[in-house]
């Protein structure tokens, strides 16, 4: 599996001691920028957010708005609260997807543990995604649509497994340029148009349309998970 | 290994390549390429692949004849046109000397370099070329004068057309390889085509270039038909251009565009404009490397003679394209003296570094030409300060051989070599007896 997110530094020791104890990896952030510099190229599967000082509410707050916002991608979250914050948490937010009081039973905190992270959908290895008429086989490098095997470059077949591996989600050319070439690749941000349009040619025109150009924004791969039927 | 090495080992088994192809251009812009199997393709990654460049047009040296051939794994592509149960695949290298620097007389370096130098600037290149080409019957003189396919013209929708059946064919297949084309149609000529590429970063072009030039004919002899790229085949009709759409980028942003200018264009546009224009005779000679190439640019024909820029004037050598409300990232310069019979490579590096020279010494636009140039004389021109391309190929070389700009820009190697190749070209061609001049002169004289 790989590592959660857990924000801020430092992380109490009972803290640590559970989730290495639980087998759970995982990696910590001191703040926003932290958590989006080493974030894995899929995202992160889970984040534990603490606010267990009083005054530390606020800045978890943040951290969790930054994840809603999509600046950080997080599929789950975890927040850990101390008794006295709990009347401030406003759940009409939906900022987070659960939450557990510190100090923490670590039976209960477990149990959690498993109820956020475990329901993600996110496997220990994912290795094939398969949309419509489009599978693709991570361990093989494979693409294969209607049926039919698809030739990418690596770059090509990079873009297309991070777009497909989220579908429905709008990433703006600057988001995809970090996440997908992972640095300051030469021709900036017109170089993500450039890799679309090149997928695009090889998908065919019947399939060209799995990536749709989403207005003075960006990209975003399939149908919305919003859309209505 | 790199991930985009690991990634084609990974796809050649996985696809059961039988043979991976290394491409890499000569200094004349001919494809060349050397076949290896899957076996070998680790190595050819981590040590190249060693061979004599002395054949190769460009290559040879005094003292060291052999090279190394690098594949560059970003490039990796199954060829479509493999059989299927022999899947094959290409990639383009960089050829280095065996100290591992870059060789001189690669082209694909050149460009490389050039490149580089705009990146240190923060600027990336960016071009879209018009590619016009003839089908004939066929490719061979001693058939005499070469034969089209068609007597349609202009966007002409021929459906039963031969013609139209290979170009579909032509950009699935270069669709198939990430070459994403633009438009394509019937051009002005019988027999005429032309295809336009969607724009991208110029090394890329280059490689795609080399790779539609390839798939272009190969498609066409398929049929038993013969495509060619050469400037000017038949007299009296238009010949075979490269318009080229240039433009430069900046932290993301076109850097051609300024929205507070009435026409949309930024200080670095007209500033490249001006270099593209002052130097553009001194890169003429490899923008259009034939003998052949000046019989193309001539009065009313679609390759302007005159160095000039305008928004819309079909005599001038620059077009500034007056664009679309909203679209700053499709800001650029159209030059249109290019032919497809150049050396893509080759041309994007001098086009780039003559234009980055009027960035650096912030070179004035001069005033744009409204009026038709070919209704003037050359006194008239002479008085405006509108100055010819040259006329021949001969011409062409004195000017590029004095130019510090190509020198550098290309090299001494390659500099030297191709004045050497060109003016032996030259020389060949002006000891022939044509069939011109037997018609006029030998009735009367």
């Amino acid at each position: 599996m790989e590592p959660l997110l857990v924000f801020p530094e430092p992380v109490p020791p009972e803290l640590a001691q559970a989730l290495d104890m639980g087998g759970w990896p995982w990696k910590v952030a001191a703040d926003i920028d932290a958590a989006r510099r080493d974030e894995p190229l899929d995202g992160w599967v889970g984040a534990i957010v603490m606010a267990t000082a009083a005054s530390d509410l606020d800045s978890a707050m943040r951290f969790c708005r930054a994840i809603k916002n999509g600046d950080i991608n997080v599929d789950a979250v975890l927040l850990l609260v101390n008794g006295g914050q709990l009347i401030d948490l406003n759940p009409g937010e939906e900022l987070f997807d659960d939450f557990c009081v510190h100090p923490f039973h670590p039976i209960e905190f477990e149990a959690r543990l498993k109820h956020v992270f475990r329901g993600t959908g996110r496997n220990d290895e994912i290795e094939l995604i398969e949309y419509g008429p489009l599978a693709m086989n991570l361990e093989t490098y494979q693409a294969i649509i209607d049926g039919k095997p698809l030739d990418l470059t690596y770059m090509e077949y990079e873009l297309l497994k991070f777009l497909a591996a989220h579908p429905g989600k709008v990433f703006s050319r600057e988001t995809l340029l970090n996440r997908v070439w992972g640095y300051d690749y030469y021709g900036g941000a017109r170089t993500v148009d450039v890799h679309v349009r090149r997928l695009r040619a090889k998908l065919g025109e019947e399939h060209a349309n799995l990536i749709q150009t989403i207005r003075s924004v960006g990209y975003s791969f399939g149908r919305s998970r919003w859309a209505q039927d | 290994m790199e991930r985009e090495q690991e990634y084609v080992l990974r796809t050649v088994e996985e696809r059961g390549v039988r043979l991976i192809r290394l491409w890499f251009t000569d200094v004349l812009g001919k494809l060349k390429s050397v076949a290896i199997t899957p076996a070998e393709l680790d190595t050819a990654f981590s040590e190249g692949v060693q061979f004599d460049g002395t054949a190769i047009d460009g290559f040879s040296r005094v003292h060291e004849s052999d090279v190394l051939a690098r594949p560059d794994a970003t490039t990796f592509e199954l060829l479509p046109w493999a059989k299927e149960d022999e899947p094959s695949a290409r990639m383009f290298c960089d050829i280095q000397n065996l100290d591992e620097t870059a060789f001189a007389g690669d082209p694909r370096q050149v460009l490389r370099r050039n490149l580089n130098e705009a990146q240190a600037e923060g600027y990336s290149f960016f071009a879209a070329p018009e590619v016009e080409f003839f089908y004939f019957a066929s490719g061979d003189p001693a058939l005499g004068k070469p034969q089209p396919l068609d007597q349609a013209s202009y966007f002409d929708l021929t459906t039963s057309d031969v013609s139209s059946d290979l170009r579909k064919r032509t950009i699935y297949m270069l669709e198939a390889m990430g070459i994403p084309v633009e438009y394509s149609f019937h051009e002005d000529s019988p027999s005429q085509h032309e295809i336009d590429l969607r724009y991208t970063s110029a090394l890329d072009m280059a490689d795609n270039l080399m790779t539609l030039r390839l798939v272009v004919k190969k498609v066409a002899l398929e049929r038993d038909i013969y495509a060619t790229f050469m400037p000017k085949p038949l007299n009296g009709v238009q010949g075979s251009g490269m318009h080229t759409h240039l433009s430069l980028f900046k932290d993301g942003q076109n850097a051609f565009h300024d929205g507070d200018d009435p026409y949309g264009w930024s200080p670095t546009a007209r500033q490249f404009t001006a270099g593209v224009l002052r130097h553009a005779r001194e890169i003429t000679a490899v923008t259009n490397q034939l003998v052949n190439s000046y019989k193309r640019i001539t009065e009313t024909s679609e390759a302007p003679p005159y160095v000039a820029w305008a928004r819309n004037n079909r005599s001038a050598l620059v077009r500034l394209p007056v664009r679309k409300v909203g679209k700053p990232e499709s800001a650029r310069i159209e030059y249109r003296a290019p032919d497809p019979a150049c050396n893509p490579y080759l041309a994007f590096s001098l086009l780039l570094a003559a234009g980055m020279r009027g960035i650096a010494e912030g070179y004035e636009l001069p005033a744009e030409t409204n009026v038709n140039l070919f209704d003037l004389d050359d006194a008239q021109r002479r008085e405006i300060g509108i100055e010819p391309l040259p006329r021949s190929l001969d011409e062409a070389l004195d000017l590029m051989e004095g130019s510090e700009l190509v020198r550098s820009a290309l090299g001494d190697h390659i500099f030297e070599w191709f004045l050497r190749n060109k003016r032996s070209e030259w020389d060949e061609y002006q000891s022939q007896v044509t069939p011109f001049e037997l018609e006029r002169y030998l009735p009367t004289w």
